[in-house]
């Protein structure tokens, strides 16, 4: 292998240089301000966590964890998501802090990454846990939530989508015996794979009623009324479960009154055995990616000792930036201009203006002149009272 | 009748015998295409009587521009999509292009003595077929003409599209085992399968309508 260049970074690291680091503290701000307004408080957690504990634990496959040694020889992971960290801290410094737990976060996490555009191998996330609800009130105002934060953001045209695993697995599990044949379609779905899943479904030799039952799934995409279609499609307890779930959801959404921001999506599976009712996906306009993703995940604080049922979700920083139009704010910032003998002059007005608030630069005339860009500037102030060649 | 969706919608399709065969099978649906369609240069070709964009690409870059969401539907061999492993939705087999994914090599083949090798345009599926049967190989990628590499002694076996054969008996290799069938398939970008739901189920429906009858 050659030595890198000079200029050469980690495959998927990059820099971010000020004016796209202005809108994305920007964003931050107006997301972080929103979670806060819901009762969200912030924690911050270590970049590096032990494998066998939050690296397992993690939604994140094995393979795209970055894992290096400490110096006792035991395996770190560089976080690749905030909520198995927090589920950690949840189960442990706050283990006796009564639930539920409102948490909110804005941190880096890490995947390893192919090298392509728009992969970052470090990137920053946005979101919130609440930790120690089972009710259909505690999915509801993480789907509301979200739907605030992309207001809030400024996206302007966004949908979420909106899955329940229990209804998904409750349907294969009435109309397909055979576990192995159960992973293998989850599976398909999880690959977003419907030809395969058909494909499968014939070799499954069902009956052609139990057929047309899982074909239908695949066109479970809609609105409220959605909910009597699904219904119809099964007796299995645990999906008539969702379905009861996905109605009261429903009735929450529209006493939040965003029900016109989701739409309900069935097949809809992430993260095979990690999510455990209801799930969502949020899709701003013209962006290839999902913004945000979330959904409850019952089973994860049990690893860490204090079970308890759980929901969540993240808005990917990146996305919001290309979803985002930022137009900067006017510049209130002063540049003041002096030569060496003026210094105290300038040191002086600078100083009360920054008490001010303002944000001012100050330089030699004769050394950076040149250099200066005045757009930049809301006012400039000529100490040396020479001819005015920037005007 | 008219027959259009209500949102513009970017379809990435490869240039050749699948973009001729699926602009068919839209026109037996119903969609309006223009007459000089097919014998455009143009990469991009806009089609405002339908509301559709026509992206006419490379096969292996199509499942890419749907990824990515610059596409929002697209029209593509599975082989390809097994090659790529991109995250878009698989649709629909439209049940066009048929041909299969195979094993060939010559007539007389036999396993050299250290790991073999197999010359392809598929590394990813060659390497999962023969991991799959218990096969330890060393596998070559290869851009084109890749009956050569058995020819010329690069490789003992090829892992290739066959369609009728001709290709391989005219260089005197045989079909040694079918790894499985391929046909051409829409798929879609997440997002656009949810933020423009309508338009790429009407395209579904349209393309579904004529698959089922055939």
């Amino acid at each position: 292998m050659s030595k890198p260049l000079g200029f050469e970074k980690p495959l998927g690291m990059r820099d971010i240089l000020p004016d796209l680091l202005e809108k994305q503290r920007w964003l931050e701000k107006r997301v972080k301000a929103c979670m806060k307004q819901w009762g969200y408080q912030e924690i911050s957690t270590p970049t590096l966590e032990y494998y066998d504990t939050v690296g397992e634990a993690s939604a994140t496959l094995d393979n795209r964890l970055f894992k290096l040694l400490d110096s006792e020889g035991k395996t770190v992971v560089l976080r690749p998501d905030m909520t198995a960290p927090i589920a950690r801290v949840a189960s442990s410094l706050l283990k006796e802090e009564p639930l539920p737990l409102r948490l909110m976060y804005s941190a880096n996490v890490f995947r390893a990454q192919r090298n392509e555009a728009g992969r970052n191998a470090e990137f920053t996330q946005l979101g919130i846990e609440y930790i120690g609800s089972a009710s259909v009130d505690a999915d509801a105002e993480a789907i509301a939530l979200a739907v605030s934060v992309l207001k809030a953001a400024g996206v302007k045209v966004f949908k979420i989508a909106v899955g329940h695993i229990g209804f998904l697995e409750g349907l294969l599990e009435e109309i397909v015996q055979r576990l192995e044949d159960r992973e293998r379609l989850k599976e398909f779905l999880y690959h977003r794979d419907y030809v395969g899943f058909r494909h499968y479904v014939q070799g499954l030799h069902l009956s052609r009623e139990n057929a047309a039952r899982l074909y239908e799934l695949l066109k479970l995409r809609g609105g409220k009324e959605l909910i009597d279609r699904a219904e119809s499609i099964t007796v299995n307890g645990q999906a008539r479960k969702a379905v009861t779930n996905l109605r009261q959801l429903w009735e929450a959404l529209e006493a939040y009154q965003v029900e016109k921001y989701v739409l309900l999506d069935l097949n809809l599976l992430r993260n095979l055995d990690y999510y455990t009712g209801i799930l969502f996906e949020g899709y701003a306009a013209n962006q290839g990616f999902a913004i945000c993703t979330g959904g409850r995940y019952d089973g994860l604080m049990a690893r860490f000792g204090r079970p308890c049922p759980a929901t969540g979700f993240a808005v990917q920083m990146d996305s919001l930036l290309e979803a985002v139009d930022y137009q900067p704010e006017q510049p209130s910032k002063f540049l003041i201009l002096y030569s060496a003998e003026q210094r105290m002059e300038a040191l002086e007005r600078a100083r009360k203006l920054r008490e001010e608030n303002s944000a001012v630069v100050i330089a030699q005339r004769k050394e950076e002149l040149a250099a200066l860009d005045f757009s930049q500037y809301a006012e400039v102030i000529d100490l040396t009272e020479e001819e005015a060649s920037w005007r | 009748m008219a027959v259009k969706t209500e949102e513009k919608l970017v379809i990435a399709m490869p240039k050749g015998r699948i973009f001729e065969e699926a602009a068919e099978l839209l026109r037996k649906a119903g969609v309006s295409l223009p007459p000089e369609f097919d014998d455009s240069r143009k990469l991009i070709v806009p089609v405002p009587e339908a509301n559709l964009e026509f992206i006419l690409a490379k096969p292996t870059d199509v499942p890419t521009y749907v990824e990515y969401g610059v596409a929002d539907i697209g029209v593509v061999g599975k082989d390809v999509l097994l090659e790529e492993g991109r995250d878009v939705y698989e649709l629909l087999d439209l049940k066009i292009s048929r041909c299969r994914l195979a094993v060939a090599g010559l007539p007389d083949w036999k396993p050299s003595g250290g790991t073999p090798r197999v010359a392809t345009k598929y590394p990813r599926v060659a390497s999962k077929y023969f991991r799959e049967q218990g096969q330890q190989v060393e596998v070559i990628k290869l851009n084109g003409s890749i009956e050569l590499a058995p020819l010329i002694g690069l490789a003992e076996r090829i892992v290739d599209i066959v369609s009728t054969g001709r290709t391989l008996k005219e260089n005197g290799l045989v079909e040694l085992e079918e790894i499985m069938p391929i046909t051409t398939r829409l798929i879609a970008n997440r997002v656009s399968y949810r933020m423009k739901s309508e338009a790429v189920d009407y395209i579904y429906e349209k393309f579904a309508s004529i698959v089922e009858e055939s």
